[in-house]
């Protein structure tokens, strides 16, 4: 999966982000845009950077931390992905 | 909303911790009877949570330092070095540490949480690239946010990771500074310095150790893992502390980098919080003189952690990955954790509780860290004791139990 080819289409990064968090949210949570990566996942602090580090590798980019500190919810997580696989261009 | 509201989750957190019989956070020992044994609860108590690796803290040598620092030059330098300037001992102990690395230039701290802090927020600059180990120890993450750099972590101990970060970079200005410890704290596993300075050496960038909990207790003069997989040459800047192996406070950065000084007037937490006082800087010279002359401290705290790493791993604990002064054993949960740091110290032995967030993979675990100073009964007594409550908390063959652990057939070999 690392680096695979994916679209910059804000929609295919959701539903790969949604799909990296299959296995470490219970099933019952339903993750959207909207929901928030602290707080509404029960994921611990380090937690949440092992998923961001899942999400690094599934779009072969990083995310500095200063980035991720500024994002909240998946969807915001997910224009910081589109962003920065723009600028590696 | 109350200041303090912020942290209400914390509150509940501590409450229900503290529920489980005592406050992990808050163990006061009533006397400290020497650098293994103290007080608590109105009976002595073995110590096996100190990070007092080499014994140092009730060493004679090292108190009559102290005490004799003390009396030539007083309870405290009352302000920094660059408003009150240097003692002749604080210029004595960076040329000794420079010296025990075979550096050029040392700068010494208050503490080893600053000199982190220091070091990595002053060298790494605005276009800078700061790529810090995924389980890197709390002061380094903090250095982080000090910093005007981008940080980036890498997986923990994965160079190929590391490579492919700073093949990303490859286009960017600034420069590449790699950050990763000897020895990890919470589990006690090393770092694979020789691939990481492999990386670092192919992609041009600048590689800091921490080497915490490794001084004195790793490497053929005590240098640490840098000096045991033969890469000093390629590390750019060693940190380390005083407050582990030399039984005090304070830390250290040593380099062999041309103008090194200059981080004297550029290195805030240096340069604004009051300097070491003498009687510490005193005992830090007598147990660095110690350790830089007596390997067996260094080989009998090996010793006595490998056999126990092996004893809990052959009774069927899961323990950390590989035998060092730290000997870690993963519970199946947080409750059950508590429980069995609980019943440790009801039947005498103090360990370090450790839960998520502070642990990798969100573990909950047991954290031992072992002493040149323990004698083997003492070993044999926490290990019978930490069997038995294993055992009785059914916790020993575990699923978390760690497929790397030794085979039965070599344990007690």
């Amino acid at each position: 999966m690392r680096g695979e080819q994916l679209t910059d289409h804000i929609d295919s990064i959701e539903t790969s982000v949604i799909e990296l968090l299959a296995h470490r949210v219970p099933a019952d949570i339903k993750v959207t845009a909207e929901t928030r990566i602290v707080g509404d996942l029960g994921l611990d602090s380090v937690a949440v950077l092992d998923f961001i580090q899942d999400v690094e590798d599934r779009f072969d980019l990083s995310i500095p931390l200063e980035r991720v500190a500024g994002v909240q919810t998946i969807g915001e997580l997910c224009v910081a992905v589109q962003t920065l696989k723009r600028d590696a261009r | 909303m109350a200041l303090l509201s912020k942290f209400d989750d914390m509150r509940a957190a501590l409450q229900a911790l503290a529920a489980g019989g005592r406050n992990p956070f808050d163990v006061r020992f009533e006397k400290i009877l020497s650098a293994t044994e103290a007080v608590l609860e109105g009976r002595s108590c073995l110590l096996f949570g100190t990070n007092n690796y080499l014994g140092l803290t009730f060493d004679e040598t090292c108190i009559s330092a102290s005490v004799s620092a003390l009396r030539a030059a007083g309870t405290g330098t009352t302000g920094s070095r660059i408003a009150n300037g240097t003692y002749g001992d604080h210029a004595l102990l960076e040329q000794r540490i420079a010296e025990f690395y075979g550096k050029r230039a040392a700068m010494i701290f208050t503490t080893g949480y600053q000199a982190n802090l220091g070091l990595i927020s002053t060298v790494a600059g605005r276009d800078d690239h700061l790529l810090i180990d995924a389980d890197s120890h709390a002061s380094i993450y903090d250095a982080c946010k000090l910093s005007a750099a981008e940080v980036i972590r890498f997986r923990h101990n994965d160079a190929e990771d590391l490579a492919r970060r700073l093949g990303r970079l490859k286009n960017s200005a600034g420069n590449c500074i790699i950050v990763t410890e000897g020895i990890f704290s919470m589990l006690g596993d090393s770092a694979k310095l020789r691939e990481i300075a492999s990386v670092k050496r192919e992609m041009g960038a600048t590689l800091i150790v921490d080497e915490a909990h490794s001084l004195g207790t790793r490497g053929k003069h005590g240098r640490g893992v840098c000096e045991e997989l033969g890469v000093e040459s390629d590390v750019d800047f060693v940190v380390g502390t005083f407050s582990k192996s030399l039984g005090a406070i304070g830390g250290f950065v040593v380099s062999d980098l041309p103008d090194f000084d200059l981080l004297r007037i550029a290195c805030r937490p240096y340069m604004f919080t009051a300097s070491l006082p003498p009687a510490v800087v005193g005992s830090v010279i007598a147990a660095l003189s110690r350790i830089s002359t007596d390997a067996s401290l260094g080989e009998r705290v090996r010793q006595s952690s490998g056999k126990l790493y092996r004893a809990l791993a052959h009774e069927g604990f899961a323990v950390g990955p590989e035998p060092n002064a730290i000997v870690a054993l993963k519970m199946p949960d947080r409750e059950a954790a508590v429980r069995f740091w609980n019943r440790l110290l009801d039947r005498g032995v103090y360990t370090n509780l450790a839960l998520p967030p502070a642990t990798p993979g969100s573990l909950s675990l047991i954290r031992c860290s072992i002493s040149a100073a323990h004698s083997d009964a003492q070993i044999e007594s926490a290990l019978s004791i930490m069997i038995a409550v294993g055992r009785e908390l059914g916790v020993l063959d575990s699923e978390l139990k760690n497929t790397s652990a030794p085979a039965p057939a070599r344990v007690r070999a």
